[in-house]
Formats: C-alpha cells, sequence, structure tokens
C-alpha cells in the first residue's frame, strides 16, 4: 500500500545533508510552510542553496537559517523587505551570494525543470543589467534571453488537503510556487493542514498530483 | 498652477480603463487606481501571485493570510474570481493576455524605456520581484508618477540614466501636471494642468512634445 504521509516531522525532514539544494514555496507568509522551514532550522545541514521567491522575515524561518549562516546561496527575485535586515546584511557583507531572478522567469524556470525542458528564451529583463552576460536572440523581432531551468534536491511547500497518495490541493492564493515547486525537486516534502482518505478530493481540483510527492506531513490546524 | 493630487492621477488613469479589461495594478501608487474604477463598470483585476478578480482589501475580522496581493497586503476575491499558481499568472502576463498594467517609475525614456526596479545605488539591496514581467506584459503599460523629483529634475527624460526595467514598453505616462503619448513619432503631450503651455513644459523637461491639439487640428 502506498502511504506518502510521513509520521514524524524528522521522517518528513531525513536526508537533507550539507549542500542541498531546496526549494521553498510561499509568497511572503502566504502558502509558506513554516513548520517545515522550522524543521530544517532545527535539522542542522549546512552550505545550502536555497530558491525561493523572498528571503525571509525578522528572525525566523528561512532568515533563522540565514542568520545561523547555514545558506549560501539564494536565488530569489525579491530578497529585500521591510523587516529582510538579516539578509541585508549578510548581503552587504559578502556573506550570502544572491542570483536575482525576475519573478516570472523565476517560476518558468522552475516550471522547466519540472517539465523537462533544457532551456527556453525569456523577453523578460532583455535590456536590463540582469541581460549582462546571458546569451540574446532576436525571434520574429523580438529580443529574448536564454534561460535555464531551476532544479533542486527537496523541495519544501505547503498545501491545504493531502490523501496518502499525495495528491493535493490549496486554500486561495497560497497555491502560488507550491505546485511548480513540487515537480522540480527529486524529493518533494509538503506540510497539510488536513489529511483525507483516498478518494475523497475531487479528482477535478486536484491541482498537484501524487507522483511529484515522496512525503506528507500534517501539521494540522484551521 | 495647481498640480494633480495623486488621487486625481489615479482617477485619470481610471478613466481610460474600458469595460471588460484584464487589469494589474503595479505595487505603491497604482493601487490607488482600483478607488477610482466606477462600481458599475466590469474591470477584472490580476495579481502577479494568482489572483484573477481581486477584490477590496476586507474588514478586519475577515482577515486571511492566504489571500494576499503582490504588496502582500489583506485583500478579497470577487464571484467569478479564481487562483492559479506562479508560472500560469507570468505566463499570463508574458503572453500579452493582460489589456492594460499601470505601473510607478523613477524614470522614463521618451521612447518608452523604463526604470522603476533599482536605483542605482550601489548599497542598495537589489529587488526586482515582478517589475521586468510586468513591464512587457500587458498590451498597454501606463506608468503613473510625479512628473519632477524633489529637487525639479524631470522623470521623463531623453534617455533613463537608472538601471533599466526594459526597453520601449511603456505607451502612456501619466503625470500631475500633463498625460503623455510615447508613439512611434515622438511623446504627445495633451492634458496639461491650467496655467501651463507646452512651451512651459518643454522648458522644465528639456523635451520636444507633439502638441496633441497641433495634431488632431
Amino acid at each position: 500500500m502506498i502511504d506518502k504521509v510521513s509520521p514524524s516531522l524528522e521522517e518528513a525532514m531525513s536526508g537533507i545533508s550539507d549542500g542541498a539544494v531546496i526549494m521553498i514555496g510561499g509568497f511572503g507568509p502566504s502558502g509558506q510552510p513554516t513548520t517545515l522551514i522550522d524543521a530544517l532550522v532545527a535539522q542542522g545541514s549546512k552550505n545550502l542553496t536555497v530558491i525561493s521567491n523572498n528571503a525571509g522575515n525578522g528572525e525566523i524561518g528561512l532568515a533563522a537559517l540565514l542568520k545561523m549562516k547555514r545558506v549560501r546561496k539564494i536565488i530569489c527575485s525579491f530578497p529585500r523587505q521591510a523587516d529582510s535586515y538579516v539578509f541585508d546584511e549578510l548581503y552587504r557583507k559578502g556573506q550570502v551570494e544572491l542570483e536575482l531572478v525576475p519573478q516570472g522567469n523565476l517560476a518558468e524556470r522552475i516550471r522547466a525543470a519540472g517539465a523537462g525542458i533544457g532551456a527556453f528564451y525569456s523577453p523578460t529583463g532583455y535590456g536590463s543589467p540582469l541581460a549582462e552576460g546571458v546569451e540574446s536572440r532576436e525571434i520574429d523581432g523580438k529580443n529574448y534571453l536564454l534561460q535555464y531551468p531551476i532544479k533542486a534536491d527537496f523541495a519544501l511547500i505547503r498545501a491545504d488537503c493531502a490523501d496518502r497518495w499525495g495528491n493535493l490541493t490549496y486554500r486561495k492564493a497560497a497555491r502560488n510556487f507550491n505546485p511548480i515547486m513540487a515537480t522540480a525537486a527529486a524529493t518533494s516534502i509538503v506540510q497539510v493542514r488536513e489529511i483525507v482518505d483516498l478518494g475523497k478530493l475531487d479528482p477535478e481540483s486536484v491541482v498537484t498530483l501524487g507522483i511529484h510527492i515522496q512525503r506528507v506531513y500534517c501539521v494540522g490546524g484551521q | 498652477m495647481q498640480k494633480l493630487t495623486r488621487d486625481e492621477i489615479a482617477a485619470r488613469v481610471a478613466a481610460d480603463i474600458p469595460e471588460g479589461a484584464y487589469v494589474n495594478l503595479g505595487i505603491g501608487l497604482p493601487t490607488l487606481v482600483a478607488n477610482h474604477l466606477p462600481d458599475d463598470r466590469e474591470v477584472i483585476l490580476h495579481s502577479e501571485n494568482g489572483i484573477l478578480g481581486m477584490g477590496k482589501a476586507p474588514p478586519e475580522d475577515e482577515i486571511d493570510g492566504d489571500l494576499v496581493n503582490a504588496g502582500k497586503q489583506p485583500v478579497t476575491l470577487l464571484s467569478g474570481g479564481s487562483y492559479f499558481h506562479h508560472a500560469d499568472s507570468f505566463a499570463m502576463m508574458r503572453g500579452g493576455h493582460l489589456d492594460v498594467c499601470v505601473l510607478g517609475a523613477f524614470q522614463v525614456s521618451e521612447n518608452g524605456d523604463l526604470a522603476n526596479w533599482h536605483t542605482g545605488d550601489a548599497n542598495a539591496i537589489p529587488a526586482v520581484g515582478g517589475a521586468m514581467d510586468l513591464a512587457l506584459g500587458a498590451k498597454k503599460v501606463y506608468i503613473m508618477m510625479e512628473l519632477f523629483t524633489k529637487s525639479g529634475d524631470s522623470k521623463l527624460v531623453q534617455n533613463c540614466s537608472y538601471p533599466l526595467t526594459a526597453l520601449n514598453c511603456v505607451s502612456r505616462v501619466y503625470t500631475d501636471v500633463a498625460t503623455f503619448d510615447i508613439t512611434p513619432d515622438g511623446v504627445i503631450a495633451r492634458d496639461l494642468i491650467e496655467g501651463l503651455t507646452i512651451t512651459d513644459l518643454m522648458n522644465l523637461t528639456h523635451l520636444v512634445f507633439i502638441n496633441d491639439t497641433l495634431i488632431e487640428g
């Protein structure tokens, strides 16, 4: 019997070693897998590469991981926030590497990795400083930049409901980066509010298919 | 000479958004446009984090952390609204499916180049978010800004000195003193505030404008 539900948080997070490449879902606090991020903070792996839209707030979650100097590199679109002082200070001191990627290119590069695409051309960023050193090409009179996929060893994501096969539904705008990250990692770990019996999720409403999910951890809650 | 307030600029932008339009309002000044869309006009707002049919801010007791806009502020969903993931959201933009995008700017050049993501300050933390996608992600890109900086420099310029967001992407610039259409033939200045002549405007900006009334005449 297939059962992807992890009985403990430790089991759900097992195998994340030094140097791992980790995607973290969410758009600010919306759809952020806070329990899994806290478990990563507690778990101790270092020299990590993190792919996330933002670089953490205050001193909790991703910001806590950064503060412990366990992140070597962050790939994100919008690190600067009102309370992103932990990242800001590390960046200014040169203690964390930043790969700044426009948000749509970030999303599509993650999607491309999950879809087996070798590379693609995007118009976004052409003519900007972010195009420096990037191969460009004119196609049908319009200029594009070559973009490579971004894949990961692990994806930490959040959904609303799961079944034991790992099929997922989401809630409102908490979907954001979570479904695409689920497809782009070797091991995708999801925290959900509720686990339901197989067959209870409407097949027409499943957003992430169980094939993309390796581990499910139920945090409960509202 | 009375300059337009931010709300008055927003009202001008709102007046040009037609029934049925799919619109993205950027973070900051452009969000004011939503307050000036008439209730009887159906305009569908897109939010980059995966919402079509975004509604106004909820009352405090209905705030839902899973339902926020691009600025991470709480919003609501209108009847008929929908949710989707980030790759779909940006495919919608990049694919040219949105009708109008309204953005703020540090500078716009007379050929429609946009600088709105970075001041170029070496000490600033770089952050781009959806700015570069939005700049070329709609059929029409409208900019909303005050025409002059605090020190009196025009933000509509011959060539942007700030780092660029995208090339040749701006259709129209709404400001506190006039509205400018960026066209292949040049910049058309129109809706000048009372007491301001096109000659004044050219002297203040060091640019050459085509006068709207001259074209129509």
